[in-house]
């Protein structure tokens, strides 16, 4: 295993070397530049900037001086857009609030999901299948940028239980981590129930039945280690996704995270800020994807590390 | 009924040796006949497909149809659904905008699908360095800016629909060729996968025969999910100018101008709200009933 997660490391490096690359000349690609929208800026102005972001070297030259301060000084650049601040200090200043809400969205979506999953594939073709099918069903169907707007005309103006925008105490954060939560929930919720449904009719299941295990050893014990296999493949880039921030709930909860700040990147053409946050969420997915391949092996234990 | 997977499967019965008397294909075919959840599911969906084509033909309103004395209004004989803040008919741009949905829906997906299941199983199957190579190049894809992919798209072929579709189904192909991958990983070493290879027979009738049939249930929970996933991508690409541009629509658009909204003039939101949402109902009863359906080893007990 040691060997395996060794060798799934030292490939890390030529992986992320194509991303960083593939990106930095997609974005410089794209027409516009990080500077159009400054108001009238006279030519010497405009060739002072790219002087002191090193746009006018040639672009082999500025690869090659991103690549050497990123590898060698872990220096993401200066951000274009925000200027006297380094690429660094805003994931730094950024990432914290996309986390925290992430983290608690995620811990809704996993217990929610599980345990709705679970039941309704244990009973299936009852009533209470079909109600926690159907509530899953409506997690799926229901877009963060309805779901939202609900919970907040809901919770927050008609009750007053919890604070409709902000990010500053406990009541701020339970609105938009509900919110995303119940999106990734449902969708839990619904591979959980499949993947349970392939395994209960397997013969092993069969055979712990004739042994006399209880239900519930059953479940926990044989089932949910083959059930949850197509779940785990999911969990692995939806983990890095709700980590790194969703533009739609942090715009809609004024949340001060990194998902709205990468889009925003991408259309003011923040080169760096731009490649920082790919490079984060890079790592963020090829570490989780090695999670999910050595979990996978350790819930089914015909796989080999191969 | 529109169970499309299984027509073209019937096309290859032919192909089963004389001796069955019933193919596996019929008798899914007649369990879900009988799964009374599967048949409302497809009946809507076929129904809702009709009305998005022919619908638009027979309104008396164009979808870019403003009316400035009547914007806001409610719903009334004149416009059924109601009307938006141009006084634009609210039925007709739903229908007009279930085309473009449905469609982003149908397209991408079957390009996710196909990509996904076929990748998946390959890496899955052949394992070690083939398996290694390609999953690295899904942990690139994945890491890749979707957003400026879509703008590079753009810039490169114009504004185009049709490519917008593609871009997405080859952008939800990822999550797919896991899946697939690790239920492939999960099967190769049984009994009967060793017995067709003793059989002599080729990798990909292996794969495409005797693999891909028996995690046709993973593979088809997920596509219910992708279905959703894509029309709402498709709203957040229109939601960021770069999907559907005014004055079209589609449904995500129209949720979304709806949830804006949704205080003042609900129906804004309750209408479109509910077209997307039964067309996914009806899409999942029809799934589960197809994967139910195509579970053999649950048809035996």
């Amino acid at each position: 295993m040691f060997r395996f997660i060794a060798r799934r490391l030292l490939e890390t490096i030529p992986v992320l070397f194509i991303i960083v690359t593939a990106t930095f000349f997609m974005v410089r690609f794209v027409p516009g530049g990080p500077f159009d929208s400054e108001k009238a800026t006279t030519p010497e102005i405009r060739a002072n900037l790219e002087a002191y972001y090193g746009l006018n070297l040639p672009l082999h030259q500025q690869y090659l001086n991103y690549l050497k301060a990123v590898v060698l000084h872990g220096d993401l650049g200066r951000s274009t857009k925000y200027a006297s601040r380094t690429v660094n200090e805003i994931i730094a200043d950024k990432l914290p609030a996309s986390i925290q809400l992430g983290s608690l969205a995620l811990l809704i979506a996993l217990v929610l999901g599980l345990t709705a999953g679970v039941v309704a594939a244990v009973n299936r073709n009852t009533k209470l299948d079909y109600f926690t099918s159907t509530f899953a069903m409506v997690g799926i169907c229901v877009p963060t940028f309805v779901l939202g707007p609900v919970l907040v005309l809901l919770f927050a103006i008609h009750l007053g239980w919890f604070s409709a925008s902000g990010w500053y105490e406990w009541q701020d954060r339970i609105l938009p981590s509900l919110t995303l939560g119940i999106v990734y929930a449902a969708s839990i919720a619904r591979l959980t129930r499949g993947g349970m449904l392939e395994v209960l009719h397997q013969d092993y299941i069969r055979t712990a039945r004739a042994k006399g295990a209880s239900e519930a050893r059953i479940i926990f014990r044989h089932a949910l280690r083959g059930g949850l296999l197509p779940v785990v493949s999911f969990l692995g880039p939806a983990i890095a996704g709700i980590l790194t921030g969703s533009f739609v709930i942090e715009t809609i909860f004024q949340i001060p995270g990194l998902g709205r700040e990468f889009v925003n990147s991408a259309f003011n053409r923040d080169y760096t800020l731009v490649l920082g946050t790919v490079i984060l969420y890079a790592v963020l997915i090829i570490s989780l994807n090695l999670v999910v391949d050595v979990v996978q092996v350790w819930l089914n234990p015909k796989l080999k590390f191969e | 009924m529109s169970a499309s997977p299984l027509t073209t499967s019937a096309a290859q019965t032919p192909e089963a040796p004389p001796e069955t008397g019933r193919s596996p294909w019929r008798d899914a075919w007649h369990r879900l006949r009988r799964n009374h959840l599967a048949v409302f599911g497809g009946t809507v969906l076929l129904t809702l497909s009709v009305l998005c084509v022919i619908g638009p033909w027979f309104s008396p309103y164009g979808y870019e149809q403003t009316d400035l004395y009547n914007t806001f209004s409610p719903p009334s004989l004149k416009h059924w659904l109601g009307t938006d803040q141009l006084g634009r008919d609210l039925l007709t741009r739903l229908l007009f905008g279930g085309r473009i949905s449905l469609m982003v829906g149908l397209v991408a997906t079957l390009v996710a699908l196909t990509i996904g299941v076929v990748y998946g199983a390959i890496s899955g199957y052949l394992g070690g360095k083939t398996d290694r190579v390609l999953m690295r190049i899904v942990d690139i894809l994945y890491a890749l800016p979707f957003t400026i992919f879509v703008i590079l798209l753009m810039v490169f072929f114009g504004r185009n629909l049709l490519l917008l579709f593609v871009a997405i189904g080859a952008v939800e192909w990822l999550t797919m060729a896991r899946i697939v991958r690790g239920q492939i990983m999960s099967i190769k070493r049984m009994d009967y996968i060793e017995a067709a290879r003793s059989l002599g027979l080729g990798t990909p009738r292996i794969i495409f025969r005797h693999m891909i049939p028996n995690i046709l249930g993973p593979i088809i929970v997920y596509t219910t999910l992708t279905i959703p996933g894509v029309m709402l991508l498709e709203a957040f690409l229109s939601f960021l100018g770069l999907g559907v541009q005014p004055p079209m629509s589609s449904w995500g658009v129209l949720i979304k101008d709806g949830a804006e909204r949704m205080e003042e003039y609900p129906w804004m939101l309750i209408f479109p709200g509910t077209i997307f949402s039964l067309t996914l109902f009806s899409l999942n009863f029809l799934g589960d009933g197809l994967r139910d359906a195509l579970d053999v080893r649950a048809a035996k007990d």
